[in-house]
């Protein structure tokens, strides 16, 4: 123990103080702040960039960006859990070739994935086109630049994200349990809520976490996918800053954000989260 | 239904023609057996050899290729576990680490549907039964592996299965502990009076614990019955080493006058045996002698021994109450033997003494090799 090394942690120590702890306090300082008549900053102490999000204009956005996040952490849990647990009980040689192609989409760069739901989504795109020559709609349906569409790229983005710690806490998993609670009468649904559920804990909350906090502050794929229509947080922050040219209110969006997502992983961990991160 | 299962013919598991594929290996090859009820019944063999396929084929984890399995009457094919009167005890016992002892001992009723006031004094009786009332709080975790064991014991047993099926039970106890359960476990069996089924590879396990037991190896049935008939006529030269005779001499049927029999070992000279039905002169035979029949002796006088060897004494062990002596045999052949200690410590041999082993006819078993 007293051999620790210190100074390797000096690298990304310093890296974190300089260039995330003091533009996050600069990002600070500005919500402070009020907007100049030409877009610059004016150093004057005000708490009017926060009293303004109470609008319902921004609580609007914030609402859907949280009921997307929220609708996206559930579909992925309810889609990745079932893969996860195939991959899981896989024979070894084959678990290492799966997770692979659950990490694949990670070798193409997000923006350009997310084009391509552009592609498949729209009007005259593949989706639409499969569905009427199959027979099953007759006109094409809307889907590109609506909530359907941030839906599916969201979850089609952060699903990897719940993929991995379910597989690892379900690799985990004891066989024997299984069979134990078979032996002892539990039917297939009985096994999986009394006992694969539970002892999967860790895996769900750190799966949920990791998927709801980025789809909570998500840009790319709302901006892309959503079109003018559909802003999330993330929007109206880049809005604030680029657009508009209001920097302290874009300021005080984000810590707003970042409070919430601090409120909602403090909750996890408090439910029982503690153990599954340590 | 009841009746039925509860009368038949007093078997309490029936194996008919049970063959089980893994890939390419035959796990279990065509095993017929039948287990008595209320009989504790063990399953023997170096692993391999199948026994434990055939405790899952029971427990209704995996189903037979062909072949039938007979439950208290009842056809197994295609009922899933959840729905077979058994119960498994797990090798590395399986206990439910979010449950408590007292919950983990409960599932079984529950998930059979009991009503919460009945499950609870059964739950209790249980862990009276193991002795581990005081610790239905705990989590399986604060035991220790004797305790464990006991409560996946109780867990099994709270649901009054007709078979209570074991997988190398005592097999993560140290010795001590393992010593104390065999007693335990069969004093149990005794009082619930449930046919267990128990799988191990300890023959010393096996025959102290079973009423009956049947050695396997490549899946294939080769003998069944009782510790003693096992022990005393071993029905081939594996059975024979595998339930602890290490001692063998390979050699050639000489002649055979009535009941008994004369073998040509090469290196060592003529034993003599009592003969068995089906042999023939000339045909190769294995001698083997139980290492504790055999009497050591530093003189070559006969006294009543028929059969007399000399060796020389290679290691000696003091193992308490006896003596452990390895010895090399003229044809440099190793062999095992215990001798008691009552006899006081003059008698006992150093290492690289000569003496002479000697044992009577009747204590030699020819197995057709």
């Amino acid at each position: 123990m007293k051999k620790s090394f210190p100074w390797l942690v000096a690298p990304p120590a310093l890296t974190l103080i300089f260039l995330f702890g003091v533009p996050l306090l600069l990002v600070l300082a500005v919500s402070f702040a009020s907007r100049g008549t030409y877009g610059g900053i004016e150093w004057a102490l005000t708490f009017n960039n926060y009293t303004s999000i109470v609008d319902p204009l921004y609580l609007r956005i914030f609402w859907r960006s949280l009921w997307l996040a929220v609708v996206t952490t559930a579909i992925c849990l309810v889609m990745g859990f079932p893969l996860a647990y195939v991959i899981a009980r896989a024979p070894q040689r084959r678990q290492g070739l799966l997770l692979f192609l659950v990490i694949i989409p990670f070798w193409t760069n997000f923006l350009v994935r997310t084009y391509a739901w552009m592609f498949i989504l729209r009007t005259e795109g593949l989706l639409n086109q499969v569905l009427m020559a199959l027979g099953f709609i007759h006109e094409p349906l809307t889907i590109l630049f609506t909530d359907w569409a941030v839906l599916i790229g969201l979850v089609y983005g952060y699903l990897p994200f719940m993929v991995l710690p379910l597989y690892a806490a379900l690799e985990r998993l004891d066989r024997s349990l299984i069979e134990a609670a078979w032996d002892l009468y539990a039917k297939p649904v009985q096994v999986f809520t009394r006992v694969v559920l539970p002892l999967s804990k860790p895996g769900v909350i750190a799966g949920c976490v990791l998927v709801f906090i980025p789809s909570l502050g998500a840009y790319v794929t709302p901006d892309l996918l959503g079109g003018a229509r559909t802003m999330m947080i993330g929007n109206l922050i880049q809005h604030q800053y680029l657009v508009v040219r209001d920097w302290p209110f874009g300021s005080s969006l984000s810590f707003v954000l970042m409070a919430g997502v601090l409120a909602a992983v403090l909750y996890y961990l408090r439910a029982g989260g503690a153990r599954s991160l340590a | 239904m009841e009746m039925r299962d509860r009368e038949g013919n007093g078997n309490s598991v029936e194996l008919r023609e049970v063959t089980k594929r893994h890939g390419p290996t035959v796990a279990v090859d065509r095993l017929s057996l039948t287990i008595r009820k209320g009989e504790f019944f063990s399953l023997l063999g170096p692993s391999g050899s199948g026994k434990t396929t055939t405790l899952r084929l029971l427990a209704g984890f995996e189903q037979p290729d062909s072949g039938e399995i007979i439950i208290e009457g009842r056809h197994m094919e295609g009922v899933p576990p959840n729905r077979r009167p058994v119960n498994l005890v797990f090798q590395n016992y399986a206990l439910f680490p979010h449950m408590t002892v007292a919950k983990n001992v409960a599932f079984g009723l529950e998930m059979k549907g009991l009503a919460e006031a009945a499950i609870g004094p059964r739950v209790v009786e249980a862990l009276e039964m193991v002795r581990l009332a005081a610790k239905q709080e705990r989590l399986p975790a604060q035991l220790s592996g004797g305790e464990q064991q006991r409560v996946a014991l109780a867990r099994a047993l709270v649901n009054r299965p007709a078979v209570l099926l074991l997988d190398e039970p005592l097999g993560a106890l140290d010795k001590q502990l393992r010593l104390e359960m065999e007693v335990e476990l069969k004093a149990l069996q005794e009082r619930v009076g449930i046919t267990f089924v128990c799988v191990t590879h300890d023959q010393e396990e096996a025959l102290t614990m079973s009423d009956r037991l049947a050695v396997l190896q490549h899946g294939k049935l080769l003998q069944i019955g009782t510790p003693e008939e096992i022990y005393r006529a071993p029905a081939s030269a594996f059975v024979a080493n595998f339930i602890g005779v290490s001692n063998g001499l390979s050699g050639r049927v000489e002649g055979i006058v009535g009941q008994h029999a004369t073998v040509a070992v090469e290196g060592i000279g003529v034993i003599h045996a009592p003969a068995v039905a089906g042999l023939v002169a000339g045909a190769p035979v294995l001698v083997t002698i139980r290492p504790e029949r055999l009497h050591l002796a530093r003189g070559p006088e006969p006294d009543g021994f028929q059969n007399q060897v000399s060796v020389r004494v290679a290691k000696t062990i003091y193992a308490g109450n006896e003596t452990q002596y390895l010895l090399t045999l003229p044809n440099d052949q190793t062999w095992k033997v215990r001798i008691p200690n009552a006899d006081g410590a003059a008698k006992r041999f150093q290492a690289g003494e000569s003496a002479y082993l000697k044992w009577r006819t009747a204590e030699a078993v020819l197995l057709p090799e």
